[in-house]
């Protein structure tokens, strides 16, 4: 695969996970998870055949159908993190202190995973850093599930690249799927939750 | 008919059939005897010998292939199916009790089949994928569906779902540092990654914020069931990849770390605990230690009396986890709060359930009479005699605990003066709680009989047993 597709998709993965940190609506947070899957695939591919990594592609856009259907389900609420602050600023500062310690580790995996090229390695590195940063500043069930979904997809990059088995595929599909749906389990606790206070 | 068909299959089959019966009562019972037969036809069934019945001759076989891939459930495995299959029937049995069977049984039933597979499969690197599976099956346990899910569910989402990457990277660099063992640093990105799954999967410190957390919000009878069976099993895989890599047996290093960590886990978790304010929280922190001294035995110098620790530690923290969690329960039932200002003075209306709460939480502390102390005791022994700073510092995590202990036991019997001693457990609470009592006390004064355990362990580990 050519390397300026590799890059591209470096690009996706860079600008969906950035954009994630800021925006607030759901619709847009799901659309974005399913275009990061887009940019996943590329990235698989160069390692992986167009059918396995395609497999990985329709889990991912399946997990942010799931998620989406029963997000719709529910009226439009806006989740606040109290305890974290809003500021997109605030969000872009760390979003860029993350991409900057990437950038300086990701070179020293073409070391650590022999095998691996450097824009598959900046695209994992990039989705698990902006995962876990997601993690970190978040408490809501559906962000939450996002942000593990892309710091799967980001391990998932750098493990295609030195394991190609059906099964391990299959099972991290089982995995990412299951996420989606404890993910689901846990928003309609937690608006089931709300109702109630409401009712009160 | 193969072992792994009828301890992880058939379990699996039954938690969708139980999810069916709506009777609490029905899947309580019918569950809890499930789990009982299993883990006494791990007992008295042999794997891989025919067994003659009249004049079939059947043969139990320990290998069961699926995609290519193996779940071995040999001979040496039968001890750890009969611990975990009777731990867990035991567990179901209490949950008709608390009226919490229908959510229990099944889902238990599917995470402890996945938890099993996770130590039968082979390459047991896919271990760390069903691992993650039977976490993401303990969430719905672990947050009801009518309450907002607590931090304490989150975290322990994302840091088990963590462990899940770390040890499969971890066991790729293996494979490398088995075919080229000089390579000192691919061996030192291997044990820095392994290092770091394990953290995470068995909350060691500082990744063990969310178990007071989801002490705190959960239902207690489902968290004691994940802390007893989620460590449990995660110390038993960590020793797998001991006894399986020669060259992490051999290291130095590792057993020092290993007790750096635990060590350090359980001094903070000592100190946290002695100023806790809420019950359940105080439990999560007794769960924390009771983990670290379990990496701590895997520390000692001779590897066959390590895993005889790690082993012979696993009932008096099961018991523990059960009489609390069960008592725990039932005292959120009455208070719907464990906090130190709701459960004020309730000795007075629930005397077996604090008597219950108290022991268990001194047991876990391996305070005399009660089961852990014996083999804590003796674990603290050989701490003290190998390095006499660690041993004061194991002091100070268990004094910690103890600490805890009486002040719950003070604000459980704090009521306001004549307040009449009134039990208001119901006959089958008493007799539960009574029995657990009694174990906790039994295990204490009878230590020999958990020593039959350690007939087995030679063969469960190769060269760790040995």
């Amino acid at each position: 695969m050519p390397d300026s597709i590799l890059w591209l998709a470096v690009l996706i993965t860079l600008i969906t996970s950035v954009t994630f940190l800021l925006v607030r609506d759901w619709r847009l947070s799901l659309a974005l998870l399913a275009l990061q899957y887009c940019g996943m695939f590329l990235l698989v591919l160069s390692h992986w055949p167009p059918g396995m990594a395609a497999a990985k592609l329709i889990t991912g856009w399946m997990s942010a159908a799931i998620l989406g259907m029963t997000q719709s389900g529910f009226p439009n609420f806006t989740y606040l993190d109290s305890s974290w602050p809003e500021g997109r600023t605030f969000r872009l500062f760390i979003a860029a202190l993350v991409i900057i310690a990437i950038a300086s580790f990701a070179p020293s995996l073409l070391v650590w995973l022999p095998g691996i090229s450097l824009p598959v390695g900046y695209g994992g590195m990039i989705l698990i850093g902006m995962g876990i940063l997601q993690l970190g500043i978040t408490i809501q069930p559906l962000r939450v599930t996002i942000g593990m979904l892309t710091v799967l997809s980001g391990f998932e990059i750098l493990y295609a690249s030195i394991e190609n088995s059906v099964l391990v595929a299959a099972l991290l599909s089982v995995v990412n799927l299951g996420l989606a749906l404890v993910g689901v389990y846990l928003i309609n606790a937690e608006d089931s939750a709300r109702q109630v206070e409401e009712v009160k | 008919m193969s072992a792994p068909v009828i301890w992880l299959g058939i379990p699996v089959v039954a938690a969708v059939l139980f999810w069916a019966i709506r009777s609490e009562r029905w899947t309580a019972i019918l569950g809890g005897s499930l789990a009982l037969i299993l883990s006494i036809l791990a007992a008295v069934i042999p794997i891989d010998q025919a067994i003659l019945l009249g004049n079939i001759s059947i043969r139990i076989a320990s290998t069961f292939e699926i995609l290519g891939r193996r779940f071995i459930l040999s001979s040496s495995d039968q001890v750890i199916l009969v611990l975990i299959y009777g731990i867990i029937s035991f567990w179901f049995f209490g949950s008709f009790v608390i009226k919490f069977a229908h959510r229990l049984v099944p889902l238990g039933l599917m995470i402890t089949a996945l938890l099993i597979g996770s130590l039968a499969v082979e390459p047991f690197l896919y271990a760390a994928l069903l691992i993650e599976m039977a976490v993401l099956i303990a969430v719905p346990l672990l947050a009801p569906p009518d309450k907002r899910p607590g931090r304490g569910v989150i975290r322990f989402l994302i840091f088990q779902t963590l462990a899940m990457p770390f040890i499969l990277f971890s066991g790729f660099l293996l494979s490398g540092v088995e075919a080229s063992p000089a390579d000192i640093s691919l061996v030192i990105q291997a044990a820095v990654l392994l290092s770091l799954g394990f953290a995470f999967l068995l909350a060691v410190f500082p990744f063990y914020t969310w178990i007071p957390m989801i002490c705190q919000e959960a239902p207690p009878y489902a968290v004691g069931f994940v802390l007893m069976l989620f460590p449990t099993i995660s110390l038993l895989f960590g020793l797998r990849f001991l006894d399986r890599y020669t060259f992490l047996r051999e290291a130095r290093q590792l057993y020092e770390i290993l007790q750096f960590i635990s060590i350090l886990t359980m001094v903070t978790a000592g100190i946290w605990v002695m100023f806790e304010r809420h019950a359940g929280r105080i439990m999560g922190y007794a769960a924390v230690i009771a983990t670290a001294m379990s990496i701590l035995a895997i520390s000692l110098p001779n590897s066959a009396a390590a895993v005889g620790f790690v082993f012979l530690l696993i009932i008096p923290r099961a018991l523990g986890l059960g009489v609390w969690s069960l008592a725990a329960t039932l005292l959120h039932q009455h208070t719907h709060s464990l906090a130190f200002t709701d459960i004020k003075g309730q000795a007075r209306h629930l005397p077996l359930v604090s008597a219950a709460i108290i022991g268990a939480t001194l047991s876990l502390a391996g305070v005399v009479p009660f089961a852990g102390f014996p083999i804590q005791f003796s674990l603290w022994d050989k701490i003290g005699g190998s390095s006499v700073p660690l041993g004061i510092w194991f002091g100070i995590g268990i004094l910690g605990l103890t600490v805890s202990a009486l002040r719950t036991l003070a604000v459980l019997v704090m009521a306001p003066e004549n307040t009449l001693w009134q039990s208001s457990e119901s006959w089958s609470e008493r007799i539960l709680l009574g029995l657990g009592l009694g174990a906790l006390v039994m295990f204490g004064l009878f230590p020999q009989w958990t020593q039959l355990l350690l007939v087995s362990l030679p063969t469960v580990f190769e060269r760790l047993g040995k």
